[in-house]
């Protein structure tokens, strides 16, 4: 009932992490077109080991999401991704609903 | 993102208050800002804008692109009393994206049978409120009628800035409640808060229709309230 007792927001979840000494990147939908099945401003927080928590999709991208994470961890520059039916890795990770997705991936420093 | 920034955003979040986080995209900068605050660079009009309508998303400012994750706390109703109006009112407001819960202390009215799958409490509004007070994101709804039942939370109601307040009653009725508020010390500008007669003037005449016209006001206070410094 309670959102502050809501222990899968993403966003404690990245606090707590850090707190634990893990490397941690926060992926944010920043625009979204079409049926997109996150709105904007999903997060989906990864740790330096690959594990996560949240979402920025159905399930589509977030491995592709994941990869990205970690190179960000690593050199500590953000990133922006775009995912979708135009987009030429679409056969990979594409978005099965035809949405189009903007996601913006950052180290939590 | 600095993890300072992600400790104010989650403490924001823990005390229900509103808040945007917003990043610079060209240079990943990100600051907060709550509710009633204004930021460097960031017209004060579009925070007011994300803070009404609770919308994330991209904006431009002065040739820089910035991303605004607007964090508005999960608005509730409490409504004071089990009566014909609530039950109505329990049914519509989870659709308009509202929590709701009622207290009432008279065990006649606060049945489980008559509120099937609402959050009921059946004991005195100042005991139940001392656990889980009221704030700036709940709406506070008092239809029982009854000084005794109605008055502790409205009271309370008008000192957290819930931002609706409403009563039930006639004219009369509230002319009465008035002077009795005034003497509990609130000043008559907190006073002239309290929707009432309550809910929108669509000549509601049932409970159901009673209902939708509470539940229009609370949507209209929730959406047009005054932000501070954004206005």
């Amino acid at each position: 009932m309670n959102d502050i007792a809501n222990f899968d927001d993403p966003l404690l979840i990245a606090e707590g992490w850090k707190n634990e000494g893990r490397d941690v990147a926060l992926a944010t939908v920043i625009e979204t077109w079409g049926s997109a099945p996150r709105p904007v401003g999903s997060h989906l927080v990864i740790d330096g080991e690959g594990n996560f928590h949240g979402s920025v999709s159905g399930g589509c991208v977030e491995g592709a999401v994941i990869t990205e994470a970690m190179d960000v961890i690593g050199s500590g520059n953000s990133r922006m991704l775009e995912f979708g039916v135009a987009d030429e890795t679409a056969w990979r990770v594409g978005l099965s609903c035809g949405g189009r997705i903007r996601v913006y991936v950052e180290k939590v420093a | 993102m600095r993890i300072e920034t992600l400790k104010q955003l989650n403490e924001a979040k823990r005390a229900r208050r509103a808040a945007i986080l917003v990043t610079d995209l060209a240079t990943s900068e990100d600051r907060l800002a709550l509710e009633g605050e204004t930021l460097a660079g960031v017209s004060p009009d579009t925070l007011t804008k994300a803070f009404l309508s609770g919308k994330s998303g991209l904006v431009e400012d002065e040739g820089r692109s910035f991303f605004l994750n607007v964090h508005v706390p999960p608005p509730r109703i409490v409504v004071i009393g089990a009566v014909h109006i609530s039950q109505a009112l329990a049914a519509m407001a989870p659709a308009a994206g509202f929590d709701l819960e009622i207290i009432d202390p008279r065990t006649a009215f606060a049945t489980p049978e008559r509120f099937s799958g609402v959050k009921l409490t059946a004991d005195w509004p100042e005991d139940v409120l001392k656990d889980n007070p009221l704030d700036a994101f709940t709406a506070l709804v008092a239809v029982t009628h009854d000084p005794k039942i109605d008055d502790y939370p409205l009271v309370s109601a008008l000192k957290t800035g819930c931002f609706y307040i409403g009563a039930l009653g006639s004219r009369k009725t509230h002319a009465k409640r008035v002077e009795r508020l005034k003497e509990a010390g609130c000043t008559d500008a907190q006073i002239a808060r309290i929707s009432a007669p309550i809910g929108l003037d669509i000549g509601a005449s049932t409970p159901g229709e009673i209902a939708v016209a509470i539940l229009g006001d609370i949507i209209q206070a929730l959406r047009k309230r005054a932000i501070g410094a954004g206005t």
